[in-house]
């Protein structure tokens, strides 16, 4: 069997079999954010009805799962690979499998199986039918079809695919730990890289990040994202609506978040996503319509 | 006329494992009744599912349905233009086509007969498909593809990729969401990705076989069975069964292969529900029991290939997930054990139990003055510092990791932990068990401490939610008081606790514990009547006390003597009704000759009264039947031979009084017109 492919290679090969199936490549949205679906290319593009294929790697921060670079599987910080597909392709399970093909996983040896997984995403207003895709027990992908994104229907529904990047290194390196993966082919691994920044910034998820200030900062980005609501960028609004959801996100690692008042704040940032994927289909239905008569919210 | 088989396969993407089941008899049930609703004649249905395809096979489809004619009698023929035009638009017939027929009475009466053909099956079965198609009950489905740029597209549990409809080897033409029906489908995802050409209904099993694909999900089910319990043989351990996990893999395979893995026995410090419910639950995993009964350190997986390496790769695979999850498992319960339970209660202060009942740590507080009272009192005997301490400590692994990963846990890994960090077994037990029983089958608790917790438990649920008005209506109860109910009957019954409910309950809460209790007793055999014969009593709120009557009465209204008793009390109750007697009307210092049998059933009353008394007194019911059982005979000869309702008013006011005493002494025991029959 040929070498395994290092962390940057399956990147950049996966890059490679998306671009050669018509996806834009783009690079990770310039903000944080807990997962690839909040990337606007995600989100605001699954609504409407123009096709849009797209594919990239976005950086994702979980706050709550930092264990200080001490456990092999679990960070505060990690690449996913999102891929969205709209209209879902009648053989996406095939073209999802050709990707898994194309990075080193050998069929014949391997277990494929598709478990049944619907996804929801509370703070997004957004839900979809789909799987997680496990190889040989070990969940690589997340795959959704897409019903609704912001309280309201896709139409068309996209197809969208979150392959774990680091899980599926690892697998594919055969690594315990995700320290351990082979980042470049000479040498560097992914400790070199992120192993001092996964102590730091769990340090600082956990037990220095200023809750006064996180909570000043979530006042100001639901201020925030309702002026640009009120000047009709839906854009900077959905973006706000980010940043006030990463911000919840660090509050709850800080343990300032009481279970009952969890759900309010949920609410709240649901309310900023919504709000956003509304003014966006406001601000886009006259182009929309003009190409698409047909079509309607 | 001839018969054929006609096969129906709906491919799709993976179809939930969990949904399966019920969309097998669902595709068959839909079918069966559209054929019967078209008058197409079959001989049976039979279903399968897998992950990718729903299908159906009915056997001996009759080539058409019945060809029918039907008359309908229109207007005269000389009936004016209008009428006639609105015959000929109701039956889409053309005046030359319709029928003159004399009535009778010299009139000509316009008739149409319509001739209904039979029509060809392959048709029925195409409109039969689309029908059941559109109709079909998913739990849950949904809209994919170009299609979906309108809501109302064809919505399938996943997209929908082939259909093949035959009928014998002819193809039945439909097309559903794009899809137009051939005789093509697939094989195995990997092992067979081609087409294959299906034949007819007869080759579709086999032919599928042989590319991998076993159809039949109970074919699928004995594999894993039997190949889970050999691969566990081989390796000198015991398979633990588990049906649900069976339908889970058969739903999750094609062509399922199960394979043992294992894991590093240092895991097995960890408490073994916690690792089987991690393979379980995370992994869809069996597990196995070690020659001593012991957990194993091996699972079996079951995988949707034959592996090219024999499952090396897979195995190696899977033993590498189950261990990054027994780890993470393994870090939960290490670092819950650093922690004291009573040091994780203060966090029960910010779980809200229920926003009209306060916080998980307002009703801890209530649960242990109640288990305190309940061992002060002696109703359970239990050391009351025990059953307050486990009481207090019972609701803190909420708050653990472990069971914010696996809520199933409750109660479970609080005894663990109480265990670990030195609390006496009796509170570790009872912070274990104290949800039992959950439900109907489950072990009821007998340790004391356990089962004063346990009551405390439930019964402050019962009684907060009663008390803001939250009971359980129709089939609505959120807060499962119905099943703490029984399990309060059930703790209570079995332990034979003496615990006059009405200490801590009101009167709808009384009602409430009644109608369990005869839903409870009805699965034990026990009739309900009877159940409220002694209810009826009133002030009957001892539970032990109550089911002894219950018990004792059952036992009597079933002898001859009770039957006989029973119907002896009922004269005697509808005399006293429609006499509209009421006593104390006669004075008592006339005298009159007695008949016999009226002295005899005055000495008999003379002699059971205060026996039936004395041994409802002494909760001895069987004697207090007994005595009642005597009446029997003085009952009966006095009603063969004395008449009650006497012309004389003096004698019939005294032969009131006299069925008045039989039917109070019997009510005292339990109230008799409660009872059927």
């Amino acid at each position: 069997m040929a070498e395994p492919l290092s962390f940057q290679r399956m990147i950049l090969t996966l890059h490679d079999y998306w671009a050669d199936k018509g996806c834009v490549i783009l690079q990770p949205y310039d903000m944080r954010m807990g997962a690839g679906t909040f990337h606007p290319a995600t989100t605001l593009r699954a609504l409407g009805p123009e096709p849009w294929n797209a594919a990239f790697v976005q950086p994702c921060r979980r706050p709550t799962d930092g264990r200080y670079g001490e456990n092999p599987n679990r960070l505060q910080h990690y690449y996913q690979y999102q891929v969205i597909l709209k209209p879902s392709p009648p053989d996406l399970q095939n073209l999802y499998l050709g990707s898994l093909a194309a990075i080193g996983i050998d069929f014949t040896k391997h277990d494929i199986r598709f478990v049944e997984d619907d996804w929801e995403s509370p703070t997004l207003g957004a839900w979809g039918l789909g799987w997680e895709v496990w190889c040989d027990g070990m969940e690589v992908t997340q795959f959704t079809y897409f019903q609704q994104m912001g309280g309201f229907d896709c139409k068309p529904v996209a197809g969208e695919l979150t392959y774990g990047l680091e899980r599926l290194a690892m697998y594919i390196q055969n690594k315990d730990s995700v320290y351990d993966l082979a980042f470049n082919d000479q040498g560097v691994t992914y400790g070199d890289v992120f192993l001092e920044n996964e102590k730091q910034m769990s340090k600082y998820n956990f037990e220095v990040a200023d809750t006064d200030t996180l909570f000043d900062g979530f006042r100001k980005a639901v201020a925030e994202c309702e002026n640009c609501l009120a000047n009709n960028v839906p854009i900077a609004a959905y973006e706000q609506a980010i940043e006030a959801s990463h911000l919840f996100n660090l509050l709850q690692a800080r343990g300032v978040i009481s279970v009952a008042e969890r759900q309010a704040y949920i609410g709240r940032v649901r309310d900023l996503a919504k709000g956003s994927c509304e003014a966006w289909i406001a601000h886009m239905t006259p182009s929309w319509q003009a190409k698409y008569p047909e079509w309607t919210v | 006329m001839s018969v054929q088989d006609f096969l129906l396969e709906l491919r799709s993407e993976e179809i939930p494992a969990r949904m399966q089941e019920k969309a097998r008899a669902d595709l068959a049930a839909l079918f069966e009744a559209r054929l019967q609703a078209l008058n197409l004649p079959f001989e049976s249905i039979e279903s399968y599912a897998t992950p990718r395809r729903l299908a159906l096979i009915v056997r001996g489809v009759a080539e058409m349905t019945a060809a029918a004619s039907e008359e309908r009698k229109g207007p005269r023929a000389d009936a004016p233009a209008q009428a006639i035009e609105g015959f000929l638009r109701s039956t889409g017939l053309s005046r030359e086509q319709l029928v003159e027929r004399d009535d009778g009475k010299g009139n000509k009466v316009l008739f149409a007969v319509i001739d209904r053909p039979g029509i060809v099956a392959g048709s029925v079965l195409a409109s039969a498909i689309t029908g059941a198609i559109t109709a079909f009950p998913w739990p849950k489905s949904m809209r994919w593809g170009a299609a979906s740029s309108s809501t109302e597209s064809q919505r399938w549990v996943r997209p929908l990729q082939g259909i093949i409809a035959l009928l014998g080897d002819k193809l039945v033409p439909v097309e559903i969401a794009g899809v137009k029906s051939a005789s093509v489908t697939v094989g195995h995802r990997f092992h067979h990705p081609g087409g294959i050409t299906i034949g007819s209904a007869n080759d579709y099993i086999e032919k599928l076989r042989a590319c991998h694909v076993i159809v039949d999900g109970a074919e699928r089910r004995n594999i894993i069975a039997l190949g889970a319990k050999m691969a566990a043989q081989k390796a000198g351990l015991t398979l633990i069964e588990d049906d649900g996990l069976l339908y889970e893999n058969a739903g999750l395979t094609e062509w399922p292969m199960p394979l043992l893995g294992r894991f590093d026995e240092a895991f097995l410090d960890v408490p073994p529900e916690v690792i089987q419910l991690t393979a379980r639950v995370n992994q869809k995993y069996f597990v196995c029991r070690d020659s001593a009964g012991k957990l194993a350190n091996a699972f079996v997986c079951v995988a949707n290939i034959d592996a090219a390496d024999g499952g090396e790769k897979i195995v190696e695979g899977n033993q590498k997930v189950l261990a990054a999850r027994l780890s993470d498992a393994r870090f939960f319960y290490e670092t819950d054990l650093k922690t004291r339970l009573e040091d994780l209660t203060p966090k029960l202060e910010k779980i809200v139990f229920h926003e009209k009942l306060g916080t998980v740590a307002d009703k801890v507080d209530r649960v242990a003055k109640l288990a305190r009272w309940l061992a002060e009192e002696g109703i359970v005997k239990a050391d009351p510092d025990q059953a307050e301490r486990a009481a207090r400590l019972a609701k803190a692994d909420l708050v653990t990791g472990m069971v914010g990963e696996f809520p199933e846990l409750q109660g479970l890994m609080g005894g663990y932990y109480a265990a670990a960090q030195g609390e006496p077994a009796a509170v570790a037990e009872a912070i274990r068990d104290h949800y039992k029983p959950v439900g109907q089958g489950d072990d009821v608790p007998t340790a004391p401490v356990t089962v004063a917790v346990a009551l405390a438990d439930k019964l402050d649920s019962i009684t907060s939610f009663f008390g803001v008005d939250l009971k359980p209506s129709g089939s609505k109860d959120p807060f499962a008081l119905r099943r703490s109910a029984l399990g309060v009957i059930a703790l209570i019954l079995d332990n034979g606790l003496r615990f006059p409910l009405t200490k801590s309950a009101s009167k709808d809460v009384l009602d409430f514990f009644a109608d369990r209790l005869k839903v409870q007793q009805k699965e034990a055999g026990v009739r309900h009547d009877l159940i409220d014969a002694v209810f009826a009593l009133g002030g009957e709120d001892d539970l032990v006390r109550l089911l002894a009557r219950v018990k004792a009465l059952q036992s009597f209204v079933t002898s001859e003597d009770g039957r006989n008793l029973l119907a002896g009390y009922k004269r005697a109750a509808n005399i006293l009704k429609k006499e509209t007697w009421a006593p104390g009307e006669v004075a008592d210092n006339e005298i009159y000759e007695a008949e016999p049998a009226e002295a005899a059933l005055r000495e008999a009353l003379d002699v059971a009264e205060p026996k039936a008394e004395a041994a409802v007194e002494a909760e001895d019911y069987e004697a207090a039947m007994a005595a009642l059982a005597s009446l029997r005979a003085p009952i009966d000869k006095f009603f063969d031979d004395v008449t009650v309702v006497d012309p004389d008013a003096f004698k019939r006011e005294m032969r009131l009084g006299l069925l008045a005493r039989i039917r109070d002494a019997v009510n005292n025991v339990a109230d008799f017109s409660k009872i059927e029959g």
